[in-house]
């Protein structure tokens, strides 16, 4: 998975693999009519990393991401993704290049069991034609079942084979946040974009979550894009920081960068007034 | 079987293993459900990964006599590790998965364990934590790779690694493990458990292969256990129970041992397995009971009145069928019909259908619960029971079972009550001692072999059933004189649904008082039902409606008590309804979920004196741990009730 370019690669304290740019936005500006939602961004995505987009109510960090999943295609700006220049796409297509998300209002069927909405993460494995699909028959049969085994095992990673054949809509609101993690792993992606993936959890179903984070990171080499509000989650998970503002980029670099650095003390995190 | 094998009984559990391979080469000995789907190895399957494991702990080193502790959820693979253990001429060592890092220190610094063989990450990382203060462990072996890949591996093993070693050194290393096994005797010690321990420091219970192996032969026979049967192993692998059915027994006879794929899947793969040879505590059955009420409630109304009217139907009749008492041809040709209607898919949900033996024990059970499981044609018996005796103590012959007694004494065990009414028994399932702790070994067992068991009972003349009354040392006096038996009246409360525990107290005293735990999941669910909004266990406890609800049960409680002339004055007077639940990560509860009273008494000391004050609330701060050993501390304030009691008792005047 690491791309090919070990001069620029390094390894973490916790002995991670860093590798090279995986993906470069450059310039981005996204506009809704006079709104400007994202004003001229630039930063990387290195392979492997976690790397997180923080920011106050409206700053633009979710707009960020719906950009790079191709949800919104911004009016200005490129992003090079693996090295090659990025042409419009249809949020289906960035999806086949291996990008994967969870949103931040839960998206899931509510009607269906939690096994069918894991499995819907792995249409684009998907091959088989409709016929054969509803004959049961031959190829149709086989990858249902491969697909099965790798759904079976994001279950086991994730730890909800207890509510397997649930249907999402009687899960409670953390599960299901686990659920939508679920399903957007079982796609195997190579970046995968966590839009508040701790929003309204308590405090265990927070530590969970971010036990899951890692291992994903850690065991399938996943590079996480996350935004989440909870600062003590983003400065223990991440690897380096995006902070934003009005649209704008105010800081970037490691955890520890982003603390000290005045702006964003005073955009964000504020002086402690406790 | 028994009379062929009874001349040459092998002498170890690896020698039963090696026998089953023979045997009962192609039954299945173990299933375990992964990725969905159950997996599973036969007993000639299994003496391979077993031997192929000795193999690779002797390749790490694993001297004779060494102990090796065994941390995590039940899995085929850490039974094996035991028996590997064993063979090798190790002494395998389980400990409960959920203890933290501090009570996992003292055992393993106590028993001195070389090797470690964790579940998972989780457990490993507590290891590891405990590794800073505790010197001797040499070696961790892990059996679930993930997460793992970080860790310094110089002196860390995954056991799937072990055992492809040991396979490859089978040429090097066979011969010293054949030895090694043959050396293997009735005197040699089989595991050694840790008690959860009520008050002080868990004492290290050695059990031998003679303990162990008599034990599961008589208890086997007694319940005609056979080849073919199936059990569910779900309880703590540190619990003796679970050694002494999921390995003891299941070895002696060759059983199948199912192990359920998560904690929580417990209640569906049960239902999947289909055991029929089943152990829970009450607590167990209590949960599935209520569960089944609180679904019957949302039931359709023509549903409703058909599980009403069969259900009354069958707590007349059920019993009598499983006890083989004559029943009229109507009475049978209708629990027919019910068995059809109601009882069969009733049981089939519950996962009990083909239960042929279930057990309860550690703690009495509701007659109403022990009673509805009798009624659906469950055999449901109870057994008393001890680490020290290897479980079984007394037992419930089938066609005996009652409620209110726990049996016969188990073949081979002989039972006497002393003076104080303390109860002493003596078997060839009694422990050898307690492990570097002479003191406790000689206050137990005495030079002819009889062991205190703590509990206070008798036996009943005219069945010659033993009945408990209460742990020895918990009945007191009050302070007329008058018998206080705390665990008697706490378990008539805990009888109703709601109350999920409760602590008495009145030695001493003048009167008893009470501490009530709210069940969260009946209140719960009556709360929903009845559009009562609360944000917290501790908001919920604190309603008005459920303080007068539990009044209402404390009250009936008091009633019943009122018509014992020896109890009479244990009836409650004030109680509240406790801000937290007790819990065993704050140390109020064992790891088995007993209540540690002088803890509770300690930490609640405000409490207890507001009960025995006048005032009707009290405010309260408590220390409380998460899951994660983080200190909190949550503040309350608490509404005192006084209950009605009953007959000459009456003292004091309800307000």
């Amino acid at each position: 998975m690491l791309d090919t370019q070990p001069d620029e690669g390094y390894t973490t304290a916790d002995g991670r693999k860093i590798g090279g740019v995986a993906m470069e936005m450059k310039n981005i500006t996204l506009r809704f009519g006079g709104v400007v939602a994202i004003k001229d961004i630039s930063f990387d995505i290195r392979w492997g990393e976690v790397r997180a987009i923080i920011g106050p109510n409206g700053a633009g960090k979710s707009s960020m991401l719906n950009v790079i999943s191709g949800f919104y295609n911004p009016q200005e700006g490129e992003i090079i993704y693996k090295g090659y220049r990025r042409p419009r796409m249809r949020p289906y297509q960035v999806a086949r290049t291996g990008i994967a998300r969870t949103f931040q209002n839960i998206a899931l069927f509510e009607g269906m069991s939690v096994l069918d909405n894991i499995m819907t993460g792995r249409l684009n494995h998907m091959k088989a034609n409709i016929f054969q699909q509803a004959l049961w028959w031959g190829a149709a049969q086989r990858e249902e079942e491969e697909n099965r085994e790798k759904v079976e095992k994001v279950i086991d990673f994730l730890e909800i084979q207890h509510i397997r054949k649930t249907p999402v809509a009687r899960l409670p609101y953390g599960l299901k946040k686990r659920v939508e993690l679920a399903r957007a792993l079982a796609a195997e992606p190579s970046i995968l974009l966590l839009d508040e993936p701790m929003a309204g959890m308590n405090v265990e179903e927070k530590e969970d979550m971010c036990r899951f984070i890692l291992d994903v990171n850690d065991e399938f080499g996943t590079t996480i894009v996350l935004i989440e509000h909870d600062m003590g989650v983003v400065m223990d998970l991440s690897d380096r920081v995006v902070v934003m503002d009005y649209g704008k980029k105010i800081g970037d670099g490691t955890p520890d960068e982003v603390r000290n650095n005045e702006e964003v003390i005073k955009a964000y995190l504020g002086v402690t007034d406790d | 079987m028994s009379t062929t094998a009874a001349q040459d009984i092998p002498q170890s559990v690896p020698a039963l293993l090696e026998r089953n391979a023979r045997l009962h080469a192609s039954r299945t000995a173990y299933r375990e459900k992964e990725f969905g789907i159950w997996q599973h190895w036969t007993w000639a399957e299994t003496a391979e990964e077993v031997r192929a494991m000795a193999l690779g702990f002797l390749a790490l080193g694993m001297e004779r006599g060494d102990y090796v502790a065994i941390i995590g959820r039940n899995r085929p693979a850490l039974y094996w590790s035991m028996v590997a253990a064993q063979s090798v001429g190790a002494i395998p060592v389980p400990l409960y998965q959920d203890a933290v890092a501090e009570e996992m220190a003292y055992v393993l610094d106590h028993c001195g364990a070389r090797f470690v063989v964790a579940g998972d990450q989780e457990q490993v990382d507590k290891v590891i934590e405990v590794q800073q203060s505790v010197t001797c462990i040499e070696q961790i072996l892990y059996l679930d790779k993930r997460g793992m890949r970080k860790y310094d591996h110089s002196r860390m093993n995954w056991l799937e690694d072990v055992q492809t070693e040991g396979r490859a050194a089978a040429q090097r290393l066979g011969p010293e493990l054949d030895k090694r096994l043959a050396e293997l005797t009735y005197d040699h010690t089989c595991v050694m458990l840790y008690t959860s321990g009520t008050t002080g420091k868990p004492k290290g219970v050695v059990l031998s292969n003679r303990n162990i192996i008599e034990t599961s032969r008589a208890s086997s026979e007694f319940d005609k256990l056979k080849p073919g049967d199936e059990i569910l192993a779900y309880l703590p692998m540190a619990w003796v129970g679970d050694f002494i059915f999921a390995i003891g027994q299941a070895y002696w006879t060759g059983f199948c041992v199912n192990c359920p794929e998560s904690a929580q899947t417990m209640m569906t793969d049960l239902r999947e397995i289909g055991p029929t040879y089943y152990f829970a505590p009450p607590r167990i059955f209590e949960t599935m009971l209520t569960t089944v009420m609180i679904r019957m409630e949302d039931a359709s109304p023509i549903k409703q009145r058909l599980f009403h009217h069969f259900m009354a139907h069958a707590r007349k009749v059920g019993p009598k069928l499983l006890d083989g008492k004559p029943v009229t041809l109507g009475e049978r040709l209708k629990y027919g019909l019910g068995n059809l209607l109601v009882y069969g898919p009733l049981k089939d949900t519950l996962g009990l259908r083909r239960i042929r033996v279930a057990y309860t024990a550690g703690e009495a059970i509701g007659p109403e619960i022990f009673a509805f499981y009798r009624a659906l044609g469950i055999n449901l018996k109870q057994l008393y029971g001890q680490t020290e005796a290897s479980v079984f103590i007394t037992q419930q012959p089938d066609g005996e079972v009652r409620n209110d007694t726990v049996g016969v004494p188990s073949p081979g065990v002989e039972v006497r009550i002393a003076e104080n009414g303390e109860v002493f028994y003596r078997s060839p399932g009694t422990f050898v001692e307690y492990y570097k702790n002479a003191d406790s070994t000689r206050d137990t067992k005495d030079p002819e072999g009889w062991v205190a068991t703590g509990d206070a009972g008798f036996f009943e003349e005219s069945t010659g059933h033993l009945r408990i009354i209460d742990r020895a040392k918990d009945v007191g006096k009050m302070a007329d004189g008058g018998m206080f038996a705390p665990k008697y009246v706490e378990n008539k409360l805990k009888f109703f649904p709601n109350i999920l525990e409760a602590v008495v107290f009145g030695n001493n005293r003048d009167r008893c008082v009470a501490f009530i735990n709210i069940d969260l999941g009946a209140v719960g669910s009556w709360a929903e039902r009845n559009n009562i909004a609360y944000s917290s266990y501790q908001e919920l406890a604190g309603l008005k409606r459920v303080l007068d609800t539990i009044q209402e049960h404390v009250e009936q409680v008091n009633e019943s008590i009122a018509q014992d002339k020896m109890l009479s004055g244990c009836q409650v007077h004030r109680f509240l309804v406790l801000h937290k639940e007790l819990d065993a990560d704050d140390g109020e509860m064992t790891r088995t979920r007993k209540v540690r009273r002088r803890i509770v008494e300690d930490k609640f000391a405000d409490l207890i004196d507001a009960l025995y004050g006048d005032k009707d609330s009290v405010y309260t701060e408590t220390e409380v741990t998460y899951e994660d050993g983080r200190k909190g501390r949550i503040k309350a304030t608490l509404e005192i009730r006084d209950a009605r009691v009953f007959g000459n008792q009456q003292r004091i005047a309800a307000e």
